[in-house]
């Protein structure tokens, strides 16, 4: 039994990432056919940069998700804070409710809805003008929230109230409670969530393509109307070095977390 | 302050926003879901409308009910994306279970690892690893290219574009969304109910049977739920790896939004989407409460 499931895990994990290691390799084929390795090359990184398109939408995209993450991890903390904490306050269920629907409504409702919110919007107050980054970072700010406020909450329930309640019994206010006992508490559960709101943002293509104006592209967008077209190792070289990003941070936060 | 106006206070936040932005959307779909289509922006007619005495009519359309009832072309991707979803789900299951096991049953230092090994490539780029796909499975593609060297087959056999080509992207996507949940359930199965099972005389295979697979049925039910509803709507795999027949759902709403300009069918497609979504986790909330 035991032998046959280290197989079928080594299957699985092949599975998750035979593609993702050859997207890396050929990234560093000199060809632009992806059959065969015809030699070394860089020239597809040196196309991605080149390619006007493409690092446009990388910035406008980085951009929006630092804003909405930031955005979705004050909503977030304070929505998972208030159901880790506050018991069984009146509206607990619907307000538990509402912030968890975002995770499981399917894009394409959520990216329809907020368009015609925003388009609703401009016609009865003129905000938000025209449609481009500002929406898509706030509809990105909603779903993101979601994600945050479940791992504040997850994080907070480990932790028991007595040293918020030893601080209050010390004579620490509410506030300072919070400030001085709480957030430092969570802090790897905000960062977590901070950097979980930024990656899906990142990622989003379906709700972007909705709230999103002209002259706004985001990244997937761009990647998108690309791979329509057809592949090319630009792509994954873009891939490639995003798992090193990926890779990078995830050390550096493993390395944070870690007690010495 | 008063807890009670601090409470209120923290509250008032999130409260608003989603209020704003997640609630009220809906019911503008759902108006929008009964007006009629307009010519101009935004393409469809206002339900109020004022009538030469100062009076309101409101106007129902329900046409675009109608249409999605009659039209079998709507019926048909219904019922295609339940069932897309449903297979890629089972899929997801059966790729997924003896990985969640295998972790479960891993000594413990190793297990974090492991589970970080499952979440990571989640960490990276939904769309390029679809494109990762692309690659492999097209024409000159890798699995093609591998299968003609090795001699297997003659000319390059058609393998983007197809049904398998769709589930295979769903399962590769949403495997993370099955693992977790099952992992969380058998992570907790007490290992003396299997000892016991063991000493009684059952073989692994049926302790596995009689004790594992039912004590972890919340986790499959979980991971199950946590598949199907988001593959239902999803559109980009479809997309990009199906075929022109898999029509489904998200990419019908997606056609009738961008290319046909219909906001108000599409808004009435999101309706019937959602109300179809709702059923599965109205059955679950209701399980899991009992």
């Amino acid at each position: 039994m035991r032998g046959r499931l280290a197989i079928a895990l080594g299957l699985g994990f092949a599975f998750l990432y035979l593609p993702i290691l050859l997207m890396v390799l050929f990234s560093f084929n000199d060809s632009r056919l992806v059959t065969s390795f015809t030699g070394f090359s860089l020239r597809w990184y040196a196309g991605l940069f080149g390619n006007e398109a493409l690092m446009g939408a990388l910035g406008l995209s980085l951009r929006i998700a630092a804003l909405s993450a930031t955005m979705a991890t004050i909503l977030g903390v304070l929505a998972g804070f208030a159901l880790a904490r506050f018991g069984r306050f009146r509206g607990r269920a619907g307000f538990g409710a509402v912030m968890a629907a975002p995770l499981v409504m399917p894009e394409v409702i959520t990216g329809l809805s907020l368009l015609l919110l925003f388009v609703a919007m401009e016609s009865a107050f003129g905000f938000p003008a025209g449609r481009g980054a500002s929406t898509v970072a706030i509809a990105h700010a909603t779903f993101g929230a979601a994600y945050v406020a479940v791992v504040v909450q997850s994080r907070l329930a480990d932790f028991d109230l007595s040293l918020e309640e030893a601080a209050m019994d010390l004579g620490a206010r509410p506030w300072k409670v919070f400030l001085v006992i709480t957030l430092p508490l969570i802090a790897p559960g905000i960062a977590a969530g901070w950097m979980l709101a930024f990656t899906l943002s990142l990622d989003d293509l379906v709700i972007a393509s909705f709230v999103s104006g002209p002259g706004a592209s985001t990244l997937p967008m761009v990647i998108f109307s690309t791979v329509r077209l057809g592949l090319t190792p630009e792509l994954y070289a873009l891939a490639t070095l995003l798992v090193v990003a990926v890779g990078l941070v995830l050390g550096l936060a493993l390395r944070l977390v870690r007690p010495r | 302050m008063s807890p009670a106006a601090r409470r209120r206070l923290v509250l008032a936040l999130p409260w608003a926003w989603m209020a704003v932005f997640f609630l009220v959307p809906f019911g503008i779909v759902l108006s929008i879901a009964f007006a009629e289509p307009s010519e101009g922006l935004p393409p469809y007619a206002p339900l109020l409308r004022w009538s030469g005495e100062a009076t309101a009519v409101l106007q129902l359309n329900l046409a675009n009910f109608q249409l999605l009832l009659e039209d079998p072309y709507y019926l048909d991707a219904y019922l295609r994306s339940l069932r897309v979803a449903a297979i890629s789900a089972t899929l997801c299951l059966l790729v997924g279970y003896p990985m969640a096991l295998a972790i479960a049953r891993a000594p413990a230092h190793r297990r974090n690892l492991l589970l970080m090994l499952v979440v990571l490539p989640f960490w990276t780029s939904f769309l390029l690893r679809v494109t990762a796909w692309i690659g492999i499975l097209q024409d000159q593609g890798w699995l093609n290219g591998l299968l003609l060297a090795l001699g297997l087959i003659a000319e390059p056999i058609p393998l983007l574009y197809t049904d398998a080509a769709m589930y295979i992207g769903i399962t590769y996507c949403y495997l993370p969304f099955m693992v977790l949940p099952l992992y969380a359930t058998l992570s907790k199965l007490d290992p003396s109910l299997l000892e016991a099972a063991e000493d009684l005389g059952a073989r692994p295979w049926r302790a596995f049977l009689q004790v594992t697979l039912p004590l972890s049925l919340p986790g499959i039910v979980a991971g199950f739920l946590l598949v199907f509803i988001p593959a239902v709507g999803e559109f980009v795999i479809p997309e990009l790896l199906g075929g022109p027949s898999a029509q489904l759902i998200g990419r019908v709403l997606w056609t009738e939004f961008f290319q046909n300009r219909d906001w108000p069918l599409a808004s009435a497609l999101a309706i019937v989407l959602l109300a179809a979504l709702v059923a599965p986790i109205a059955l679950f909330q209701w399980r899991a409460g009992r």
